[in-house]
């Protein structure tokens, strides 16, 4: 070991290898976030005022309360769990020509992009937005909440399924043409075994999404248990809300798990 | 291969009778619980302002177009508000989610009895609750504002990014673990050099798709009165200034086009 190798010592290399914009990067960064604190306006008086009340706040959670309220506790999380059902079958069922067009080794291009598009529009507004547009047009109700969510599953699931069928092995559906099968034998025998068994696993996904989702809808009136969560927060029922918000961590746990069975079941 | 025999001529069947008659159980089933769900959503709806909804979304359009133009002027400051939201929210759930992570995942957890069930269970329940829900209860806490958008987003996320990322510790090569280990090298170093360096790609990937994501989110949290843009919709939607929702779609839409370009753009160029 002479002196030379001694003062060499080892760096580890950086996530951005280049100098000029890893700096560029984290200069940017330090000042995007001066300004952003700047902007934020943190009541520091409101919020030392407001924690001994979260204080009680979080205490009055405690313990959760799933009697005085059942019924309505009940009716709120069967309405959602009918809407989650409903909207992830609707949803898929679209989904599934919308996606086969949306994929760019199946459609033709006009198809492609017309596809394209409905499943872009479906994606970009959050379901809640959705949700506030269909109580207006269908009224209160699970219907709005059913329409949004499905809405949202087609963005969800087309785009998934036109990827992974964008993404399947060409050569079983080149040998399945070459037997002459006609166009829907093909889809069924060649791309369907291909695509099947992780667009389970993304139903049941969505499955779970839509419950949790289903949770929101109702703020804004679309029905389900979001409606009953927001009456025992106007209420100040706290204890009944930490009863509902463990009722659905207990069911999003539930289906989770479940998920977790199909999943390994179908592969 | 299942076959069936036609004049004692095999021909070739996808599945066998038994996996057929299964596979019909199933649809049967399923189509079911549909038809049962379906109706009970049928009750509960006033189909007469279904049947209307055409007139009703004719006049609204009417209603909605064009779009306020003029109204930009006081969505700049809202906006700026979401984007603040979404990206403090997101580092926020960073910092929280890192010790979940690796709390969470079989190989670096510290207690695979009592830690792991902990860590699991603040991801399973940051992630069964909406942000809009974190929300509702954040306002009520800390009041409304911005503040508590953030914290309502960041405490949505650690779920999120924690779950992602202890997936990613576990599927790390544990070769180069114990090559660190013949070193001599301690815990916190077998961490810095073995597995951070596996992990930082898919780290970075997780947390610029979660901001995408959170985007999309904060958009609306102003609904429950925890600030940014949703602030306005709501008001605009309360005075029925149909206008001034229409352009606050727009602008929704265009963030939401420029984050998913932003994040696919940044997550293009690291992998």
């Amino acid at each position: 070991m002479s002196a030379a190798t001694a003062t060499r010592a080892w760096k580890r290399p950086a996530l951005i290898s280049n100098p000029r914009w890893r700096w560029a990067i984290w200069i940017g960064a330090g000042v995007y976030l001066a300004f952003a604190f700047g902007t934020l306006e943190i009541n520091w008086g409101r919020l030392q005022e407001g924690l001994p009340r979260g204080q009680r706040f979080l205490a009055s959670f405690f313990p959760p309360d799933f009697g005085s309220r059942a019924d309505s506790i009940l009716d709120g999380i069967l309405e959602s769990l009918w809407m989650t059902v409903t909207s992830t079958v609707i949803g898929v069922l679209i989904s599934i020509p919308v996606g086969l067009g949306a994929a760019r080794n199946l459609a033709p291009r006009p198809i492609y992009l017309l596809c394209r598009g409905v499943v872009a529009i479906a994606r970009t507004f959050p379901e809640v937005i959705l949700a506030i547009f269909f109580v207006k047009l269908f009224g209160f109700g699970p219907f709005a909440g059913f329409l949004a969510l499905s809405v949202g599953t087609v963005g969800f699931y087309a785009k998934l399924l036109a990827e992974d069928i964008e993404d399947m092995d060409p050569v079983p559906p080149e040998a399945v043409l070459a037997t002459g099968a006609s166009w829907f034998q093909w889809l069924n025998y060649a791309v369907q075994p291909q695509v099947i068994p992780r667009m389970i696993g993304l139903a049941v996904y969505r499955l779970d999404i839509n419950f949790r989702e289903s949770a929101v809808v109702g703020i804004v009136g679309g029905g389900g248990i979001g409606a009953t969560l927001l009456t025992a927060f106007d209420r100040y029922e706290f204890d009944s809300a930490a009863a509902i918000l463990l009722i659905i961590i207990a069911i999003v746990m539930a289906v989770e798990y479940s998920s977790g069975f199909v999943r390994r079941w179908v592969q | 291969m299942p076959v069936r025999h036609d004049k004692g001529i095999p021909i070739w069947r996808r599945r066998t009778t038994a996996r057929q008659w299964g596979v019909w159980g199933l649809w049967l089933l399923g189509t079911a619980i549909f038809v049962y769900c379906w109706q009970l959503i049928s009750d509960k709806t006033i189909w007469m302002f279904v049947w209307d909804a055409p007139t009703q979304a004719a006049d609204l359009a009417n209603r909605m177009s064009p779009p306020k133009w003029g109204y930009m002027a006081e969505l700049w400051r809202p906006l700026w508000d979401t984007l603040n939201i979404a990206t403090l929210g997101t580092l926020l759930a960073i910092l929280l989610a890192v010790p979940v992570a690796f709390c969470a995942a079989r190989n670096t957890t510290p207690s695979a009895l009592l830690v792991r069930p902990l860590a699991l269970f603040i991801i399973v329940g940051s992630r069964s609750i909406n942000s809009l829900i974190w929300a509702l209860m954040l306002v009520t806490i800390l009041g409304p504002g911005v503040f508590a958008g953030v914290i309502a987003i960041g405490l949505r996320s650690v779920g999120f990014v924690a779950k992602l990322l202890y997936e990613a510790i576990e599927e790390i090569d544990p070769g180069q673990v114990e090559a660190i280990t013949a070193t001599g090298a301690n815990g916190p170093q077998r961490v810095a050099y073995g597995i951070v360096p596996q992990i930082l790609p898919a780290f970075a990937g997780i947390s610029v798709f979660r901001w995408d994501i959170n985007i999309r989110e904060s958009t609306v949290l102003g609904l429950v009165g925890a600030g940014g843009i949703g602030l306005q919709l709501d008001a605009s939607i309360s005075t029925l200034a149909w206008t001034q929702v229409s352009l606050i779609l727009l602008v929704i839409l265009a963030t939401v086009v420029v984050s998913e370009w932003v994040s696919a753009t940044i997550r293009h160029a690291m992998i």
